[in-house]
């Protein structure tokens, strides 16, 4: 019934979509296959980049793509403190510990937010925010396939952190084996930390990204944090090529859900899937055998 | 130490002698003295944060002017001058903060409430409003059983869905007649809570009996960030009019995603449209703006009242949007009711806006008549975006401008 340059299109815009959904996840995927704990503070972290992004624009005029390059290495260093001090130590060493330090600190921040800003739904008008990108048969919003080019880097220097970088070898050796590395004189605590720093760094990208098209409210990061989830699950925990695959193909489902079965219900789709992968495929497509 | 004991004797002194008082002390005498005469506490709800803060914010707005200007004027004169004390609320934007609002307003002692804004906020907030016999006053929401349920207590001053929509479709068929019958297909994308969902309904049903052709009916939850797919569609479908049904964010976001994806259907014609009768519309995003035609509610641009009220919001730097006007004639109406019952009773003041004659408000309705708590004066205009201002376009009455339809193609 819709002709194929719609579909296209509508592919196009769910990839777009989706590559944010990516980058929420590769954060998330990243976190848990270092610490093997699910963050629950994610979504609130990913509030508070995108309410520091806004402010950054709305009281001193910084653009939300060159604030990223001041709040990225402010939330690595961020997450960082959050695992040292707060969710290291607390845990005393039981990951269900960890689990509920991270829903605690999620409801802490959400609320510290709300009391501070409200309930207000904000948007920023930016004077790019509706240029296109004109395909000849489709237009694409400007600021979207800025933030596609930007996951795909970031994505790639992830890859070459981890790949690379005695970091980056320290963090893969904790993840595989935490005894292991610790004999081999890895400071586990550090590694933990920096994990968690660049979990929360790719928010701080995710964030700046995602304010030239989106709104902020104190509950914004909420409805990624759930798809992101949803992606985690299908690329495979702790797999970062999975997490990127698997949020490109969330966001083309969404926008096809979206299309076909009106905006209201563009994301039950999404939901089905993460019900449909539990059941077929629960490692992910990408995942290891647990 | 010293000047807290100092300042307790003289605080001491000053309740022996009330001359002393009014004398000495001034402005901190001033209040205890009004609330000696009884003020008249007002409950103002409107939705000043969440999905629909912006028209909520504007309301208050409409409703605060008003108050002061009662106040500034020497308040309730049939209550020897009572000044309005605003009791404000905020709904958040959904009628479960509503309904609190005005669980705390009774608490609080309220006379009446005004505002409400959303459809569903009015709804359940004049529903509780109810439980306590609370004259309630509904500011906009538009949906038509706000006023069919028997509630003794509710009481809207501005049109109905039902009057608005068939006003909007009767000059649609008009403005298309006019052009040479241009328009024959349609599209509708509409917010999916009560007020959007019950225009489609409506609009649906209504259309093809007038000789247009419904091809899709496009829902969408508020807030939505993204319009695209939206915008795909309409191109799909190649529609000769866009109706959307949606609040102020989406309202623009349609708009504009519209513009960005060159769909230019023959116009986009609102009913009660977010912001197709806004002023910060067509200031923040002209071109998106232009030739959109609304059925809304609109001021009497012959009213000195009005048009002096449009200056005193503008030069504050405030928009003169409708829930500004609306909330201002409520309140209007209110302390008029006030004045003839001569009570803050709020039985009384039911009696009184029952029998309400009230005509110095600045809406294009003549004298205001409840009939079950419908204003049956109210009436929508239409309105059109031409040359960057908001023209009307229909009735004939009111009309300073005709409409320009089908959009010229540059």
């Amino acid at each position: 019934m819709l002709s194929p340059v719609i579909l296209v299109t509508a592919a196009l815009n769910g990839l777009l979509t989706g590559a944010v959904y990516a980058l929420v996840a590769l954060g998330l995927t990243l976190i848990y296959g270092v610490l093997h704990i699910i963050n629950f503070a994610h979504g609130a972290l990913l509030t508070a980049a995108m309410f520091a992004a806004f402010f950054a624009h709305r009281l001193l005029g910084i653009d939300p793509y060159v604030a990223a390059i001041v709040l990225t290495p402010l939330f690595f260093a961020l997450g960082y403190a959050l695992q040292r001090l707060i969710i290291g130590p607390a845990a005393h060493g039981d990951d269900r510990n960890i689990l509920l330090v991270t829903l605690g600190l999620a409801v802490v921040i959400e609320n510290a937010l709300l009391f501070a800003f409200r309930g207000d739904t904000r948007t920023l008008n930016l004077a790019y925010a509706f240029d296109v990108v004109d395909l000849g048969f489709a237009f694409l919003p400007l600021p979207r396939v800025v933030a596609f080019a930007v996951v795909l880097a970031v994505a790639l220097v992830l890859w070459l952190v981890l790949s690379l970088t005695d970091t980056g070898k320290a963090i893969r050796a904790v993840a595989k084996e935490k005894l292991g590395a610790e004999l081999a004189g890895i400071d586990v605590a550090h590694i933990y930390a920096v994990t968690f720093g660049l979990g929360t760094a790719c928010l701080a990208v995710a964030a700046c990204v995602l304010l030239p098209t989106y709104y902020v409210n104190p509950h914004v990061g909420n409805a990624f944090v759930l798809v992101a989830f949803t992606v985690v699950v299908l690329g495979g925990m702790g797999s970062i090529p999975g997490a990127l695959a698997g949020g490109l193909f969330i966001g083309v489902v969404e926008s096809f859900c979206g299309l076909y079965l009106g905006e209201s219900l563009g994301q039950i789709g999404i939901f089905l899937m993460f019900i449909l992968v539990l059941l077929v495929r629960p490692n992910g497509l990408f995942g290891a055998r647990a | 130490m010293s000047t807290g004991s100092v300042r307790l004797t003289r605080r001491r002194l000053l309740q022996a002698s009330a001359l002393g008082a009014a004398a000495a002390a001034g402005t901190v005498a001033a209040p205890n003295l009004l609330r000696a005469q009884g003020a008249v506490k007002l409950g103002v709800l409107h939705p000043v944060s969440g999905a629909l803060s912006y028209s909520g914010q504007q309301g208050r707005l409409g409703a605060t002017l008003a108050i002061d200007e009662i106040n500034a004027a020497g308040g309730i004169k049939a209550l020897g001058g009572a000044k309005f004390e605003p009791v404000l609320g905020d709904a958040q934007s959904t009628p479960e903060g509503g309904n609190a609002e005005v669980e705390k307003m009774n608490a609080a002692g309220v006379a009446a409430v005004v505002g409400g804004y959303g459809s569903s906020i009015c709804l359940a907030a004049s529903q509780t409003a109810a439980r306590y016999d609370l004259p309630y006053l509904v500011d906009v929401g538009v949906a038509d059983n706000i006023v069919t349920r028997g509630l003794k207590n509710t009481f809207r001053f501005g049109p109905g869905f039902g009057v608005i929509a068939k006003t909007a479709l009767d000059n649609l068929v008009t403005i298309n007649d006019q052009a040479g019958k241009p328009a024959k297909t349609v599209m509708i994308v509409h917010e999916d809570s009560l007020f959007g969902s019950g225009l489609a309904k409506l609009l649906n049903a209504q259309l093809p009996e007038r000789g247009f052709q419904v091809l899709e009916t496009i829902s969408h939850p508020t807030p939505t960030r993204d319009f695209n797919n939206v915008a795909l569609k309409i191109r799909a479908q190649n529609p000769d009019l866009v109706i959307p049904a949606n609040y102020y964010n989406e309202y623009v976001l349609l708009a504009r995603t519209m513009q960005q994806q060159r769909v230019h259907p023959k116009g986009i014609y609102s009913v009660l449209g977010g912001a197709a009768s806004s002023y910060k519309f067509v200031k923040e995003f002209p071109e998106a703006a232009q030739y959109i035609m609304d059925c809304n509610h609109w001021f009497d641009p012959r009213n000195p009242k009005a048009v002096a009220l449009r200056k005193k919001v503008e030069d504050s730097g405030q928009f003169y949007t409708y829930e500004v006007f609306m909330n201002y004639s409520c309140v209007l109406l209110l302390a008029d009711a006030l004045e003839r019952a001569g009570s803050a009773d709020r039985g009384k003041i039911i009696a009184a806006l029952e029998s309400s004659t009230f005509a110095g408000h600045v809406m294009p309705y003549g004298v205001t008549k409840f009939v079950n708590g419908q204003n049956e004066g109210a009436a929508p205009v239409n309105t059109q975006v031409l040359d960057n201002d908001i023209q009307v376009i229909f009735p004939k009455t009111f009309a300073n401008a005709k409409a320009v339809f089908p959009v010229p193609r540059a």
